[in-house]
Order: C-alpha cells, then structure tokens, then sequence
C-alpha cells in the first residue's frame, strides 16, 4: 500500500475534528465503563453481607444508571452536531484501524 | 364480551391504519415524493423494532423477577450506538457499496461470497429467530387471554379461535403484501418501514403512558414513587455480577447481528447522515423504553394477586384499576411491538432463504437454464412470498408444540446468544483482513453446536435426555452441558454464551491464521476491511465474449425490463456506444453483478453472472488476463504513438521535398534563361563573324586568322556545352561504357591536378595521405574527370586571398575517403541540398559553366559504385569522393 506522506501538523479545524472523533471513538469506552461500575457495589448476599455494609437502594441504582445514560445521550448528540458532516470522507485516510493488518 | 369485542375492532382498525399508512408510503416513494421517508427520525424510529413484545411485556416481568437486571438489554445497544464511529458507520457504508441485503450476503460476500457460508448463517438465523417469532405470536395472544379473564363469553371465543395463528397468517399477508413488493435493487421497502416506525411512536406512547399512570396516578408522583420501589421486594441491589456484564456485552453483540436489526441498520439505511441522528436518539428511545419499568413492576408487585404473571402487568395493572382505554392503549403497543418485529425479521429471514437456499438450488435444478424460459424475477419473488410462509409457520408450530412457556424474557436471551455468534466472522471481517472463509466456517459451526448444546437443547423441548444433562454424554462428567470442563454453579447463559463465544473466536482466529485464502477472499477482504480507502469496485470480471444480450435477458428476469433497459442504455452511453448493448467490460460486469445482488445477495449474482460470462471464480489467471490485457492496452497506445510520430517524420520529409522541388522548379526556369543565353552568346558571335567573313572584303590576313579562331572558340564553347548535356544525358540513363583499367590513386589525382592546370593557376594543392600505395581498379579517366572538376570548381570559386586546396586521402571502415577542402567561404547551407542538381550554379555572377558539372560527377561516381557528397564544416568548400572497398582490395 502506497501511502501518501501525510503531512505532520494540520491546520486548527481540522486538528479539532480529529479529537472530536477521538472523543466519539472513546464515548462508547467511558460509557461502559461507567456502567459496569455497579459490579463494584456491596450486595445483600456475598461476602458484603458479612461486613454489614448496606445493598445499595434500587432508586440510587436507577439515578445512576438512568443518568449515566442522559448524560451518553447528551455527549453523543453533542459530538454529532459537531463532527464535520464531509469528515467520513476528509479522516478516512488516518485510521490505522482501517489500515492493513 | 364487550371490552373483548371492543379490542378486537381497535385491533383491526389499526392493522387497517398500518396498510394505509405502508401504502401510502409506499406510493409517496413511487411517485418520488417521498423526502419525509427517508429522514433520520424514521430511520431511528425502525430501529425501534429491537424493542420486541418480549421488551413491552417481559421487561417489566423481567424487573419483577430480577430487579434492575432487565436494563442490561437496553445497555448494549445504547453502547453500540452511541460508539456509532466504530462499528456501525464502516457496516452501513460496507452495506450500502456492496449493496448487501442480509446479515448472511454481508459474511457471505466478505468470505469470496461464499455460498456455503451464507446458507449456514442462514440456517442458524432460521434456528436462532424461529423461537422468537413464536414468542411474539405468544405474547399476542397471551394479551388477549389478559383482557378476557374478566370476560367468560370472551375466554370461550378465545379458546374456540387459536388467536396465534390468526395474528400468524395476518402478519403474512402484511409481510407479503409490503415486504415483497418489489424487487427493488436496493431492497428498501418504505411502506414497511413507515409502518413500523408508526408502531415504534405507539409503543413508546403506550408504554410512557402506563409509565405516567402508574407513577402519578397510583404513586402519587417521583419521590414517593422512589420510596416505594425501595421497600419493594426488588429494592436492594441484588445483582448476579456475571450476568450484568455478560448480558450487556451479549445484547450488544445480538444488536449487530440479529437480522431485522441488519435489516432496518444497514439494509434500509438510507444515508449514512442517519446515523449521527440515531447515535443519540435511539439511545434516548431506549431509555425512555425501559425508565418507567421498574415502577410498573414494583406497583403491579404490589397491586396484582400473588399467581399473576409479572410479564402482563402492562396490561393487567391499568385493567384491574378500571382503566379499559389505558389498557387498551398498552395492548396496541404490545401488538405493535410484537407485529413489527414479526414483520422485519420474516423480510429479513425470508431475504436469506430466498437468496441463499432456494435460489442457489434453483440455478442448479435449471443449470445452464439461467436464461431459460422461466422467469426468475417472478422466481425470486414467489420464493420470498413462500419463505415469508415458511418462516412465519415455523413460528407458528414451535408455539404450538412448545405450548407456550412462561418466562418470555428467556427465549429472547437464548436467540440473541445464538445470533451472537455471528459476532467473531462478522467483525474479523470488517477489520481484519486475515479473516478467512475456513476460519469464519470453522468458528461458526463450533458457536454454533456448543450453543445449542449447551443452550438451546437443555432449555427447549427436553431436547437432550436427561442423563445427558446432569452426567455429560456417555457418562463423561466434563461434557456436561451446563458444566463444560468441569466448571461448574455458572449461570446457564452466561456458561453457555462464554464458551460459545471463546471458542468459536478462538477457532476462528486459529484457523485463519492457519488457513490460506482464495483470490477472491483476499479482493473482497480488502474491499471490506478498507472500505473508507477504496473505490466501490468490488471485483473485475474479464469478459471477452460479446454475451451483453444474455446478461440482458437474464437481468430483466430479475430487476424488470424497464430498470434493465434504462440500465443497460446509460452503461453503453458510459461506453460511448449507443443502443442497449454495452462491452462486457470487467466494470460493467461488477456494476451489474452489484445491481442483481441487491435482488438476489452477493453469492447468487455472482454465481448468475459467472454462469453467462462462463467463468466461476475469479481465479488469479484471470487478474492475470486483466493485467494482460491492460498491459496490450499500454503496448497499443505506444505503437499507436510511435505511428504518428512516423507520420509527423514523413509529412516534414515531404514537406522538405516538396520545398527542393519548388527550388528545383525555379532552378530549372532559371537555367532555361541560362542555357539559352549560353547557346545564344556563341551563335551570336560565330554568325556576326562569319558574316563578317562572308561580306566584308579586304580583310587583313591577320584579322581573318582572329576572326575565324573566334568562331572556332565559340563552336568548341558550344560544342563542350553540348558534349556535357550529352555525357549527363548518357550517365543518367546508364547507357555508359566503363573502360575498367588498374592505377594508382596517387597518378590519378596528379592527372587531374595537371590537366587542371593548377600548376599555372595561383590556387595552391597540397596532398595529404597515403594515395601512393593504394592500386585501383576501376575507370581511371572517369575518376579523373570528378577530380579534375572538383579542382576546377575550387580554382573557379574559392575566393580567399590565398586560395589553397587540401587533398586528403583516407580508408575508412572498408572505403578509400578523397576530401578535396578549400579555404574559401564555402556554400551556403541553403545551397548545399542543391549543387548536385542539374543546372544549378550557386550564382550567377561566375560564369563558368552551365552548372551541369557536379551533377556529372555524381552521376560517375554512382557508376563506378562510389559516392560524392558535400562535407560541410570545414572552413571552407569540402567534397568528399568515397570509393567502395572492392575496388581496392581487388587492386591490393
């Protein structure tokens, strides 16, 4: 594969664009992330009950999880909004991922 | 009786309302006013189909029974969409360039379109959703059972008219109706599509409005709402870990490869714009899907009798509370989840078996008949409408012989895992390129056996004997199903799902690894993986043979000859050829073959097109060929350019030539003057003075003799002009009589030199060069006479003050060189293509002669075999006289 020799530094707009893929590329990591945090919560049955620390109440579990999600949403729609529309065809080019194996 | 009957007519005003709604879309797209259909919001709303019955009714059973666990399946999907960048963004655009139509043409194409991947794929669908359409048949009827528990008339109807398989065979009519309209190359149906995207908005509607009700109606609002959930029987978390993380990795995957989620994702994806809106909105769908179900679940915990199934509370809890409309309301949302689910997953089931079972059988029952007198369009559709039947009766019967379980929420999980198996071949092939076809295959088969082993089997039907099950197949404790090695107390799915799942990557990645792929794979892998870097050409076909008529013929079977023929016109058009009849270009070819596999998916079109065109594969000889041939393309051009470089030579040659006789015409005008001046100055003389010898008398002795030696001169003048005309005249015709004798050069020149008299003339000579030892054999007096004239030529021209003459004698490569060079100014260049001409002087100031010399001596040195030619760049005048080897070797 031939590759053309990109060049090192970009101008401002499209350096901007670059990170915000970076940030839409990273969303849906910090998303699942946030949301296999209740692995870590004490429970009724397990060891947890044995140090006599509380389970966690339903309604916080909901506010948590129902608010990570409003939060995603926002983020993603935030991201959306500012991706270039034409930048599936201008950052095509500087995906390793795409690249070969 | 009177809610039921109620019910039944709201029910069938809106399956009434969703025909119209389908067919009004459906026209709106014909008559291309159809700009509404194709917005980002229908395109997120038709993804709602992911939220099936199984979502309406179960997840509310689900959070009774398990508290937030049931969210896990709204997780994934959020996750997936709103890593949209990832995954869904390269699918959709592999989609929609390869023009994929199923899940199965997506691993198909990407493995060499391989058929035998596509019909394992499809078999598994049909294993893993069949279940699943049988869950939405129950769950339909189960709601009807719901309302008529208040109603005995109303049970005894129910119980008389099997409810199942009236929603069952009307589900296949919508289906067909809308579902296989068209054979439309891009395979959208916009009727469907519009249909569920107003189904999506009425259960979302339904399920907030149950939400709204039970929150403010009969909890009075958030906070206490919140209070009561925590004094619940679900109100501590109570989470099984494993399944938390399991389930929502588990959902994520089925979101990618269920079909009807391909289906509404990729294949009916309009514009890749779409998905920026549906990144954020269909999570947004999702959650409002699942905010209200865990306060429904607590109340109906509460209110409901101890025996009632949790997964009816949508319905049964506005019902016991009185509320028919809000029930009603809850039913048709039900109904619209369970109906548009039926209604995508049959399209895209029947997509698969149609292009992927029946048509490949087809081809092979009528082989060599692609063009046969059946027509395969009416084939192909009639295929879909029976698979569409098929699939919906499978349904039909696993409901009937499973008899309806009570968990709903599991069957949904045991079809996701199934399908998820899909998940290592479908994403090796999008990113990696070393996937290939035996890997996908390998991996797919053991995914598939461990899961139904280990899975389905135990869960369904007593498939497994129960020995089986609790001591492992002939006793071998590690192979039991729910304990595979030995590792025991895992969660059935969970257990199931990660060993499927590991070792089906796990084999997969070994056996690619291991394996080598075909051409194709590794074209097609290509195309796959660097989608975003490469042109849509998926491959090339090297036709030769003129067979557009069949691919003609056959097209029109399948696309309609209408769509064929303006096809055909606008590729001849490309081709610059005008009439229907494009080449068979190996581009044509895949523009073609892409158009018939939005019809009929990858690995048919391939198979039609490689039937007419008479090659199966593409194997690497035909790239060969292709390469060949551009290879004779680039030599062609280069003749073709040497060609007109030839002509750009000829034409300035004959340019050239035709200026030397433009010149030579001149001349020629010129010398007739010339000539008949010369003939006249003499004739003048000799008559005046023999008149004057005639008449005058007394004339002195003395003044006779002068007189009469006048006309002697003037006759000898006219008698030498003639003699050259004459020599030249007898030279050119070859009529000359060559007196061969042997001689030295040396004498030669010194012949010349004397008979010149350049002894007397102040021109000086000087000789260079071994003349002396060089003997010859050849016409000496001729030779001399070119000697003579070139030394006379430079006496009469050369115009320096100290005029002198070079002679050089030369062998060079096999031939003796004589230069004669002078010192003068030389000729000029202009000149120098013409002093060999007849009757050419360089100007008419020196008279000396009638400019027929040089020519003379070109002519004589033709016929002794030797060359004169003029040497320019010497400083002066130069000839050079160029004798031929024989004449001296012979001499030697």
């Amino acid at each position: 594969m031939s590759d053309k020799p990109s060049p090192v530094f970009l101008e401002r707009r499209s350096y901007r664009q670059r990170r915000l893929v970076d940030a839409a590329r990273l969303l849906p990591l910090a998303g699942a992330l946030l949301w296999l945090v209740p692995l870590l919560w004490p429970q009724d049955s397990g060891p947890d009950v044995a140090q006599q620390i509380p389970a966690v109440p339903t309604s916080s579990a909901i506010i948590y999880i129902f608010g990570i999600w409003i939060i995603l949403v926002l983020s993603a729609m935030f991201l959306s909004a500012m991706l270039d529309h034409k930048s599936d065809l201008r950052y095509q080019g500087d995906q390793p991922e795409n690249r070969d194996t | 009786m009177g809610t039921l009957n109620i019910l039944i007519a709201v029910c069938l005003a809106y399956v009434a309302l969703l025909f119209g709604v389908a067919f009004m879309a459906e026209r709106a797209a014909l008559k291309g006013r159809g700009n509404w259909l194709r917005s980002p919001w229908i395109y997120t709303l038709s993804l709602s189909i992911y939220c099936t019955a199984w979502t309406f009714y179960g997840a509310v059973g689900y959070a009774a029974r398990s508290g937030l666990e049931f969210v896990t399946i709204y997780l994934g999907p959020s996750l997936v969409m709103v890593g949209w960048w990832w995954a869904l963004r390269k699918m959709v655009r592999i989609g929609r360039t390869q023009r994929i139509t199923s899940v199965a043409d997506l691993i198909s194409s990407r493995y060499g379109k391989s058929g035998l991947l596509a019909v394992c794929v499809t078999l598994l669908a049909l294993i893993g959703i069949t279940p699943y359409i049988s869950l939405q048949l129950q769950s339909v009827t189960l709601s009807f059972s719901s309302f008529a528990v208040s109603d005995a008339e109303g049970a005894a109807l129910i119980a008389a008219h099997d409810t199942a398989l009236w929603v069952a065979i009307g589900l296949a009519l919508f289906t067909i109706l809308f579902g296989t309209r068209n054979l439309d190359a891009n395979e959208r149906h916009h009727g469907v599509v519009m249909a569920i995207a107003v189904e999506a908005v009425v259960k979302l509607f339904a399920l907030i409005a149950v939400g709204v009700f039970v929150v403010w109606g009969l909890a009075g609002g958030i906070g206490p709402m919140l209070e009561r959930i925590d004094a619940s029987e679900i109100g501590a978390w109570q989470m099984d870990r494993g399944r938390w993380f399991g389930l929502t990795f588990l959902s994520a995957a089925a979101f990618l490869t269920l079909p009807r989620m391909f289906q509404v994702l990729v294949v009916e994806n309009e514009d890749e714009g779409h998905l920026r809106t549906a990144a954020w909105a269909f999570p947004t769908y999702l959650f409002l899907m699942s905010l209200f179900v865990v306060p429904i679940a607590v109340v109906g915990l509460e209110l409901m009798p101890a025996g009632a199934n949790p997964d009816q509370f949508v319905l049964t809890v506005p019902l016991s509370q009185g509320q028919d409309g809000l029930a009603m309301l809850s039913f048709l949302g039900g109904f619209s989840s369970a109906t548009s689910m039926v209604i995508v997953a049959s399209i895209a089931l029947s997509t698969m078996v149609s292009n992927h079972i029946v048509m490949p059988i087809f081809l092979r029952v009528t082989r060599g008949g692609a063009s046969g007198p059946s027509d395969v369009r009416h084939v192909v559709i009639l295929a879909r409408r029976i698979s569409i039947g098929i699939v919906l009766t499978l349904g039909y019967f696993y409901y009937k012989i499973s008899g309806g379980g009570t968990a709903l929420a599991a069957i949904g999980l045991v079809s996701f895992a199934g399908l998820a198996q899909l998940l290592p071949a479908m994403m090796g092939g999008i990113f990696w390129r070393g996937a290939t076809r035996n890997g996908a295959f390998a991996g797919l088969v053991t995914g598939f056996v461990l899961w139904a082993y280990c899975l389905l089997l135990p869960q369904f039907g007593g498939g497994l004997p129960v020995a089986v099950v609790e001591q492992g197949p002939w006793g071998i404790g590690w192979l039991r199903p729910h304990a595979l090695f030995g590792i025991q107390g895992m969660d059935p799915l969970l257990h199931a799902v990660m060993w499927s799942l590991l070792l089906n990557a796990t084999v997969f990645v070994l056996v690619s690894i291991a394996s080598f792929p075909s051409p194709l794979e590794r074209l097609q892998g290509a195309q796959f993986v660097n989608i975003f870097e490469h042109s849509n050409n998926p491959q090339s076909w090297s036709g030769g043979v003129a067979q557009s008529e069949d691919l003609m013929i056959m097209a029109q079977r399948i696309l309609g000859p209408a769509e064929v023929q303006s096809f055909f016109q606008a590729e001849a058009a490309r081709q610059g050829l005008a009439g229907f009849l494009p080449e068979p270009t190996p581009d044509f070819l895949a523009r073609l073959e892409r158009e018939l596999s939005g019809a009929v998916g990858g690995a048919t079109a391939h198979a039609m097109v490689a039937q007419i065109m008479g090659a199966a594969t593409v194997s690497v000889e035909d790239l060969l060929a292709v390469a060949d041939e551009t290879a004779q393309m680039m030599e062609y051009s280069s003749q073709l350019e040497a060609k007109s470089n030839e002509l750009t030579r000829t034409a300035r040659q004959l340019r050239a030539a035709n200026d030397k006789l433009t010149k030579l015409s001149v001349q020629k005008d010129a010398f007739l003057s010339q000539i008949s001046h010369e003939l006249r100055t003499p004739m003048t003389s000799i008559r005046a003075f023999s008149e004057i010898l005639r008449d005058a008398d007394g004339l002195k002795a003395q003044d006779l003799t002068r007189y009469a030696s006048i006309i002697h001169a003037e006759a000898i003048r006219l008698t030498r002009l003639l003699d050259d005309l004459l020599d030249l005249s007898v030279l050119e015709n070859g009529q000359v009589n060559l007196n061969i004798r042997e001689g030295t050069l040396a004498d030669v020149i010194s012949h010349a030199i004397a008979a010149a008299g350049a002894d007397m003339h102040p021109l000086k000579v000087r000789r260079i060069g071994p003349a002396s030892d060089i003997m010859l054999r050849t016409d000496l007096d001729r030779l001399a006479q070119v000697f003579i004239n070139l030394i006379a030529n430079a006496q009469k021209y050369c115009d320096a003050e100290r005029p002198e003459l070079v002679i050089e004698v030369n062998r060079r490569s096999g031939r003796i060189i004589v230069d004669f060079i002078d010192n003068g100014t030389g000729i000029a260049p202009d000149a120098q293509g013409m002093i060999f001409e007849k009757f050419y002087r360089v100007s008419d100031r020196q008279a000396g002669g009638a400019g027929l010399g040089l020519a003379i001596c070109r002519e004589i040195m033709d016929r002794l075999g030797g060359t004169l030619g003029y040497l320019p760049g010497q400083g002066g005048a130069a000839f050079r006289v160029s004798l031929p080897v024989a004449q001296w070797m012979a001499a030697r």
